[in-house]
């Protein structure tokens, strides 16, 4: 309920709502209130004093950034009173500021410039103290100079209190007071993750990015094209290239905050080996082609393997990466064009388990409410996400909800990961013990009656089941194998059920196991015994990796589904889509993506079009992908740059980039965002839209869209749960699926008053152990996972400098105790060998990871962690087994390396 | 949560014994520091994080702390700390010239401590004993009326 407030500021009548600063109702109205240490999302801080204003009947001038509207107030701000005390201040701020002004990155984008030329600032009357440049450039990204320093507090204080990371404060007092790390060492050294949120709050030249040399000409407002958080940026363009990056503020997954990869990681849109026109391997070399030649070629390969060897002979890789609108034409041009549902993408390497889970247990396989809805959560329970690294923007809300809203955290993960310092409780379970956790968790609850009978039984059914399975899971039973103590266990239910809204989040850590469905089915029995579902801040939040997972999910990259989740073995939903499509369709469904890489090792799938992934890294055992690639007839690559996929390709053909191209992208969320062109395709590179409705055309399907914004119309005529969206509707801000109609709002949370599928259902997971446990042979246990600084398989991420500088390859995290038994020590070289393969990684001794487990990104193709993963899957997901495999390691390596030495 | 951190074992004899004392709660920053300083002497690089671990609290706050305070030392002090008022009444009565004789007799300059970590050498604003001025303390122990060669005397005597 708001109340709205009438005032005047300098006569001007205006309205604010309750709660709104002096400071803030003015912005909003465009009146200008000379200010430095403020900005929005930050508590006023009250330093600067420029900011001050007159109010009738209130003594003094208050600063209008802490002082609230009220009903009536008489405010007094471009007056001389005013205007002479911010001038005093003002010439005090300048006295020691290098007036460098033209030569300044900062000329005019300068806060302290505008309140200087406000206020009609001739000189100081001060006697000038002439600071020298007092300089840190060592981070790669940004460089601090502290002369330039007014000490507004508004990088430390986004540092610490939008962030969360606390690398830098002010240090010292009085004359001696900066802006500095620990013990006044480089930033570098620091914690500090190069998020750049200080040096967008900067308001002077004090930090700034060392990218950004000339000012943009023009300035667009797309989605980040990295990860599922889904960040609104705004890219500010010059003469074709990105030359700034700003988090858009009126986003509402992100509102303006961004990680290093969004922000300074954008260097691989304009890499100088993007690709930029077609390849054809003649005689194992690869040699430039016209488009007209190329298309020509793979529609004949894929013509003549579907007329020799059935449709089901080809198979297709679509991509998280690529937006809704090229899914759709991907998977349709499969399905309607060449007659297969073998179509799949690596969501089956993330959250197939999930999809497949909460669609059991919900009736929809989605996030069910919204990243910003964790700040208003009671209680998070956190499990199998390193939330800060692999979502950062998602931890940004978990970690206020801690800070600001004193929300209970737990955490399980067998990591000691960055969120750990924000938890309640951190519980280590062993790597592949999750349902055995979940179990005893729900044992507790039902047989301490914390549970939520009415949600029980109005909302759910199969609980008996769910009972029955549970019995016997004390807490005491969970202890030897989940390695945790028993009272802890019975602690993070007792909080967990305590919470009026308890909001569960995971990631990977607990889909990818052959138990991954059983994972995500526990945790859903977990949200439902307490009523933590249908309601704001609460729910089973599967955060989703890649920048459009979800949506390449939604529209149909599955080989089982169709647009919108629709059944492909369903006679009378394929008879909707074989009129939408005006063909036949094959009633049966496809092959996953780790069956496809089977079966083309074994030569039941000939033909292979890959768009914009890479299971040369990605996926598990690469051994035996790389052979199966090799093996496959015949091999298409749509992608941006020559990846270890596209080398074993017969044809490449070049895409564009996020940055280079219309469409939607559909975040964690479940928010359907725009995509916009910013830049131009580097030489011959085309949309991915585009290069598939031509071979489609050429294989006797004719497929033609005037624009993206065409074929999203068409996908809201086949899937309803897209059915009201449209460029037009979410030209200014996403709206979240389903959004049935035009007139429908989104949908913020799921499940609300009834479950997709229409009553919640309990499903009894017993526990089952890993595919492979460490034993006598490879005593360690080896589990996967990502860092900050990279993305995936680096395609892109590696062409950033910066980012290999601070994340080079191939780290492995390794306990201190192991290390030192192993006569191991931080920096080595060593060898780490499974059952399938053997690397070299270089080892970083550190206790987040505990004893007996070793941790690896899967990263890096120099020491690539999927050499060694194992391809067991989940019976149900087909979702491979990357969190648990049995390791051995060895110094052999470094012994050799001193040797040699 | 930037770079991956390597845990050492704490190289500072008591330090662990010390953090035992403390609940790990935010509002204990300060008595930590001070317990600290009370039994290692100073607040070196290490007693810093392993007090931000065991508060919970980032590195820098921490940092933030001990330079805001003047009474916290960021280096090893000497076993004697000479402080040589520099506040307006002791300047006016000499204290150059104490200063002087105290820097040259041990071959430091103010803020710094002999290499033998006897001795320690500060300025400090007013003690509020502006009566005995030019006014001295050492080990807590206040001299008034301070002569070059009574400072002298003092320190020699300690050695
Ligand atoms: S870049 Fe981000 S993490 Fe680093 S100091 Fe600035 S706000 Fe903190
Ligand atoms: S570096 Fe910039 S943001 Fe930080 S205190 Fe100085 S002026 Fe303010
Ligand atoms: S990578 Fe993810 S968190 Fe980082 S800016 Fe992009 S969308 Fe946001
Ligand atoms: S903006 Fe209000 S005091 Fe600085
Ligand atoms: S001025 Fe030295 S004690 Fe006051």
């Amino acid at each position: 309920m708001s109340v709205e407030l009438t005032f005047t500021i300098d006569g001007v009548s205006l309205t604010a709502q309750k709660g709104d600063t002096v400071l803030n109702a003015a912005k909003a109205a465009g009146i200008y209130i000379p200010h430095l240490c403020f900005s929005e999302g930050l508590e006023s801080y009250g330093a600067c004093r420029l900011c001050i204003v007159e109010i009738d009947d209130v003594r003094g001038m208050p600063t209008s950034c802490s002082t609230q509207v009220k009903e009536g107030m008489v405010v007094h701000n471009d007056v001389a009173s005013v205007n002479r005390v911010r001038r005093m201040v003002c010439e005090m701020l300048i006295a020691d500021h290098p007036l460098v002004c033209l030569s300044c990155s900062a000329n005019m984008n300068c806060r302290l410039q505008d309140v200087a030329a406000f206020l009609g600032i001739k000189g100081s009357r001060l006697r000038r103290m002439v600071r020298k440049p007092i300089v840190d450039d060592s981070n790669p990204f940004y460089t601090r100079d502290l002369s330039k320093c007014i000490l507004c507090g508004l990088c430390t204080r986004s540092c610490h209190e939008l962030r969360g990371v606390g690398a830098i404060e002010i240090a010292g007092r009085g004359f001696e007071s900066r802006i500095a790390a620990p013990g006044d060492g480089p930033v570098r050294d620091s914690t500090c993750t190069s998020c750049g949120e200080c040096v967008d709050r900067c308001p002077v030249n004090a930090l700034w990015a060392k990218h950004e040399t000339l000012p943009p000409t023009a300035t667009v407002r797309t989605t980040c094209g990295y990860c599922g958080c889904g960040c609104g940026i705004e890219l500010g363009t010059r003469g074709g290239k990105i030359v700034r990056v700003r988090g858009d503020r009126s986003a509402p997954s992100n509102r303006g905050s961004l990680c290093v990869k969004g922000r300074f990681g954008l260097d691989f849109v304009s890499a100088p080996d993007r690709l930029t026109t077609p390849l054809i391997k003649r005689n194992g070399v690869f040699k430039e082609a016209t488009w007209e030649e190329a298309l020509d070629l793979v529609a004949d390969k894929l013509t003549s393997i579907r007329d020799q060897h059935g449709a089901d002979a080809l198979a297709g890789l679509s991509s998280a990466k690529c937006t809704n609108e090229e899914n759709y034409v991907f998977q349709k041009f499969f399905r309607a064009g060449l007659g297969t549902n073998n179509v799949d993408h690596c969501a089956r390497l993330c959250h197939a388990s999930t999809v497949a889970g909460l669609a059991r247990a919900f009736g929809s396989g989605a996030m069910t409410n919204p990243q910003i809805e964790f700040e208003h959560a009671d209680c998070i329970f956190v499990t199998g996400s390193n939330t800060t690294e692999a979502h950062p923007i998602t931890a940004i809300s978990i970690i206020k909800a801690v800070v600001e809203h004193g929300a209970t955290l737990i955490v399980a993960d067998p990591r000691r990961i960055d969120l750990t310092r924000y938890a309640t409780l951190h519980i280590r379970q062993r790597s592949g013990t999750d349902v055995a956790l979940f179990n005893a968790m729900i044992h507790v609850i039902i047989t301490e009656g914390l549970g939520d009978d009415a949600f029980i039984q109005g909302r759910t059914e199969g609980f008996e089941a769910l009972k029955a399975c549970v019995a016997d899971c004390t807490p005491e039973w969970a202890e030897p194998i989940t390695g945790i103590p028993a009272d802890k266990i019975r602690e993070a239910a007792r909080l967990y059920a305590a919470a009026d809204r308890g909001s569960i989040a995971y990631s990977m850590g607990i889909t990818q196991h052959t138990t991954g469905t059983d994972n995500v089915l526990a945790l859903a029995n977990l949200a439902m015994v307490t009523g933590n579902v249908g309601r704001a801040s609460t729910g089973v939040n599967p955060l989703r990796g890649q920048n459009n997972v979800q949506g390449a999910c939604d529209l149909g990259a599955l080989p089982n589904k169709y647009p919108g989740y629709q059944d492909v073995e369903a006679p009378d939903i394929r008879k909707r889509f074989e009129a939408a499509w005006k063909t036949p369709l094959s009633p049966t469904n496809g092959l996953t993506v780790t069956e496809i890489v089977s079966a083309a090792g074994s030569g039941a799938i000939r033909g292979l079009y890959v768009m914009g992934e890479n299971p040369m890294l990605s996926d598990p055992n690469l051994n035996h992908v790389e052979q199966a690639l090799k093996d496959v007839e015949f091999l298409c690559v749509q992608d941006i740059f020559m990846t270890e996929t596209a080398e074993l390709a017969d044809v490449v053909l070049p895409a564009a980039s996020f940055a280079e191209k219309d469409g939607t992208f559909t975040n964690t969320d479940r928010r359907v965002q725009r995509v916009r062109t910013a830049v131009p395709k580097p030489g011959e590179a085309r949309d991915d839209w585009a290069i598939l409705c031509d071979i489609a055309t050429r294989t006797g399907y004719p497929m033609a869209y005037a624009s993206p914004s065409e074929i999203l119309d068409e996908i809201a005529s086949v899937s309803p749960i897209y059915g009201g969206l449209s460029f037009d509707r979410i030209a200014s801000e996403g709206l979240q699926w389903p959004c049935p109609d035009r007139d429908h709002p989104g949908t913020t949370f799921l499940h609300e008053g009834e479950f997709k599928r229409g009553k919640g259902k309990f499903h009894a997971t017993p526990f089952k152990v890993a595919a492979e446990e460490p034993d006598t042979d490879y005593p360690f246990l080896l589990t996967t996972g990502r860092y900050l600084y990279h993305w995936h398989t680096r395609t892109m991420t590696s062409r950033t400098k910066g980012l290999e500088e601070i994340c080079p390859p191939t780290p492995i995290e390794i306990h201190p105790d192991d290390a030192a038994l192993a006569g191991i020590e931080h920096g080595d070289i060593i060898e780490v060998s499974s059952r399938r393969g053997t690397i070299e990684a270089n080892a970083h001794v550190t206790d987040r990871s505990p004893r007996g487990t070793v941790f690896m990104a899967f990263h890096f193709h120099e020491g690539a962690a999927n050499r060694l993963t194992i391809d067991a899957v989940d019976p149900i997901a087909k979702i491979p087994e990357f969190k648990v495999c049995a390791v051995r390691i060895s110094t052999a390596a470094t012994t050799k390396k001193t040797d040699n030495a | 949560m930037g770079r991956i951190v390597t845990l050492t074992a704490s190289q500072t004899p008591g330090l662990d014994a010390v953090l035992a004392r403390h609940p790990c709660e935010e509002s204990q920053l300060i008595p930590l520091l001070q317990d600290i300083q009370d039994h290692v002497g100073y607040i070196s690089a290490e007693s810093m994080r392993a007090a931000a671990t065991h508060l919970n609290i980032p590195e820098s706050s921490v940092y933030g702390v001990v330079t805001f305070y003047s009474q916290f030392y960021l280096t090893r002090q000497g076993r004697h700390k000479v402080k040589v008022c520099q506040g307006t009444a002791c300047h006016v009565r000499g204290a150059v010239e104490i200063i002087r004789a105290v820097t040259a007799r041990l071959g430091i300059k103010p803020g710094e401590t002999t290499r033998d970590f006897e001795f320690s050498v500060e300025r400090v604003a007013c003690f509020g004993s502006c009566a005995l001025a030019p006014v001295m303390v050492v080990n807590e122990k206040v001299y008034g009326n301070v002569t070059p060669e009574m400072a002298i005397r003092i320190l020699d005597e300690l050695t």
